[in-house]
């Protein structure tokens, strides 16, 4: 496999607060590749710096070949990659379709256009009702995205990451908030998603991870402090006597 | 604005109505009290607002200086005339591009921001132009303004029509109300007008699926002031003058007033209503009293309490409620062809209702 996507000697502070210290990282095509770590660890702030959102102060971001450090997330997203958020952040007042609508490439190239009724494009409603019901949204496509219940707005978030086409999909703690059956879907979902696409997720729930992961990168007070499989990590030293380690 | 779900009529059952009653104007305006002047005026105003809603109620944000533009316009028109060449669509075409352009000029310092922000921004170069007016005598005439603009002849090659009665003009900007109307109604359901919603929505979100958001509110904040500026061109022809007053913080706030009572935070034909309510407000309790203003502002202040959404929202509930009534209830969305027949029937539809 190649390597798709690379972050080379990452540091990123805030003020006083060193918050992530050379971190390398990288992700081959196809693969998929956990992130875990506690609290605090600077796990979301890494995915930050990796999409964009905010702008290392030391190295290098490389997809598919291409430096693309210090981008801004719409040139990072229109390269293929594409981001859900720990926090849900949706179209609140628009329905699911017109969520993935708005994520889809079709569209965003006719961004300026100030005269065509997307409503009347059903080749682009067909292709979002296809990403909606990729994520198991079928049936919810005129429900408002605020109407949505907890899981299935997990679902949605997915799914605009999923309507940009995206060749590396980061995902924030997808489970959080999750229940076990919420979970186990999900679980369902990525499994399906696996080998489509690279995907890099952030994840607290160990199984869930330990599970579904090629590879899973620990993080802690902004280092990456050890790599490798699942099963290799289980016998880790410094995971096995952290919390994350019992958990897995 | 919620999202709209199914094609948009090409003629709104909504627009049809005000064209029809506006239309009608000349056969009973008079016969209640009123004149064709009030028509006139409210017709200016309410393209003055549906533009200035494009910013504030579709993309989110609020200028509270748009009264520059519209007092730009006025003056463009006005010099346009008296100084280049007297031709109404050259001068309207001329009005229109200047505010565009000084428009383009302002939101490069202003379309990174939102919210409050944004809205000192939008009141602090509205002053500057306020200013600019009042004190640069040789250009604008200062206090006294541009006097003896003249409504010149307008040109359609078959025909020529003379624009110097207030009916005569009154049709001239009915025609150009429609037709900014359309635009605009196909525009807010256009792909961007979606990406404008979208980043009012969710500015973030919409910069991490691809969009250049900044030059989406640029883009927003010229559009709405060039049609601000349109409406300023009809309003100077429409008061033979163009003054300091038509871009002073109150004109601002009128228009924001206006599209807040109308409704046009639910809905896009709210902004028509609020600029009637408001200069018919403005005429019969002005001819009652001089304090016409603090009534208005009461209203004002009672509609946003307790009725925030307008008098578009009272007429959303309305609807809804009859619709309650009789046992039609709509937790989601109603599918495309759904809603394409409610359209077509009426003009309670969600999001660009």
């Amino acid at each position: 496999m190649t390597k798709l996507f690379e972050a080379l000697h990452l540091s990123k502070r805030f003020g006083q607060q060193v918050v992530l210290e050379d971190i390398t990282l990288s992700f081959e095509e196809g693969e998929l590749a956990g992130i875990m770590g506690p609290n605090g660890a600077g796990k979301t702030t890494c995915f930050n710096v990796l999409t964009g959102r905010y702008k290392p102060d030391r190295g290098q971001v490389r997809f598919d070949g291409q430096d693309i450090t210090g981008l801004p997330p719409r040139e990072i997203a229109r390269k293929g990659i594409s981001r859900s958020f720990q926090i849900m952040n949706l179209f609140n007042d628009y329905s699911a379709l017109d969520n993935v609508l708005i994520g889809m490439p079709q569209v965003r190239r006719q961004g300026f256009n100030p005269w065509r009724d997307l409503a009347r494009d059903s080749g682009a409603q067909q292709a979002a009702a296809a990403t909606l019901a990729r994520v198991g949204l079928q049936g919810k496509e005129h429900s408002l995205a605020r109407s949505l219940s907890y899981g299935e707005r997990r679902a949605l978030e997915i799914g605009v990451a999923l309507a940009a086409e995206p060749r590396l999909l980061f995902l924030d703690e997808p489970t959080a908030g999750l229940g076990t059956e919420g979970t186990a879907r999900l679980a369902e979902l990525v499994q399906q998603l696996k080998r489509q696409l690279t995907i890099v997720i952030i994840e607290h729930d160990m199984p869930f991870l330990f599970r579904l992961a090629d590879k899973v990168s620990v993080i802690h007070w902004g280092q990456v402090i050890s790599q490798g499989t699942p099963a290799q990590l289980k016998e880790n030293e410094w995971v096995r006597r952290s919390n994350l380690g019992a958990l897995a | 604005m919620q999202s709209s779900p199914g094609p948009a009529p090409l003629l709104p059952v909504p627009m049809v109505i005000v064209a029809a009653i506006l239309l009608s104007t000349p056969l009973w305006l008079s016969r209640v009290g009123l004149y064709q002047y009030l028509a006139l005026e409210i017709t200016i105003w309410m393209l003055f607002a549906l533009g200035y809603n494009l910013l504030l109620s579709f993309t989110g944000l609020p200028s509270f200086g748009h009264g520059a533009y519209f007092g730009i316009g006025a003056y463009a028109f006005g010099l346009l005339q008296q100084r280049v060449w007297a031709n109404l669509w050259f001068d309207l075409a001329g009005s229109l591009l200047a505010t565009a352009a000084l428009a383009g000029l302002v939101g490069l310092f202003i379309s990174h921001r939102r919210g409050i922000y944004y809205a000192l921004l939008t009141i602090a170069f509205g002053q500057v132009f306020w200013f600019l007016a009042m004190k640069w005598h040789g250009l604008t005439g200062g206090e006294d303004g541009l006097l003896n603009i003249k409504r010149p002849v307008a040109d359609f090659g078959v025909a020529s029509v003379n624009l110097a009665s207030n009916e005569a003009l009154f049709f001239f900007c009915l025609g150009v109300f429609c037709v900014v109307t359309l635009g605009l109604w196909r525009l807010v359901h256009s792909p961007l007008g979606r990406v404008l919603s979208a980043i009012k929505q969710n500015e973030v979100r919409a910069a991490f699926v691809g969009y250049n958001t900044w030059l989406y509110k640029w883009l927003a904040f010229v559009l709405s002031a060039a049609l601000a500026g349109l409406a300023g061109a009809l309003f100077a022809m429409a008061q033979h003058s163009a003054y300091p007053n038509v871009m002073s913080l109150n004109n601002s706030g009128f228009v924001v007033m206006m599209v807040l009572i109308g409704g046009g935070l639910v809905s896009f034909w709210g902004p028509l209503i609020g600029a009637a309510f408001f200069i018919l407000a403005r005429d019969l309790l002005g001819a009652y009293t001089e304090t016409w203003l603090l009534w208005y502002g009461l209203a004002f202040v009672l509609l946003v309490l307790f009725k925030p959404e307008g008098v578009a929202g009272l007429w959303q509930d309305a609807v809804a409620k009859r619709r309650r009534k009789s046992g039609a209830t709509a937790p989601t969305l109603p599918s495309a062809a759904a809603t394409a027949a409610a359209a077509a029937a009426g003009p309670a539809r969600n999001g660009a209702a």
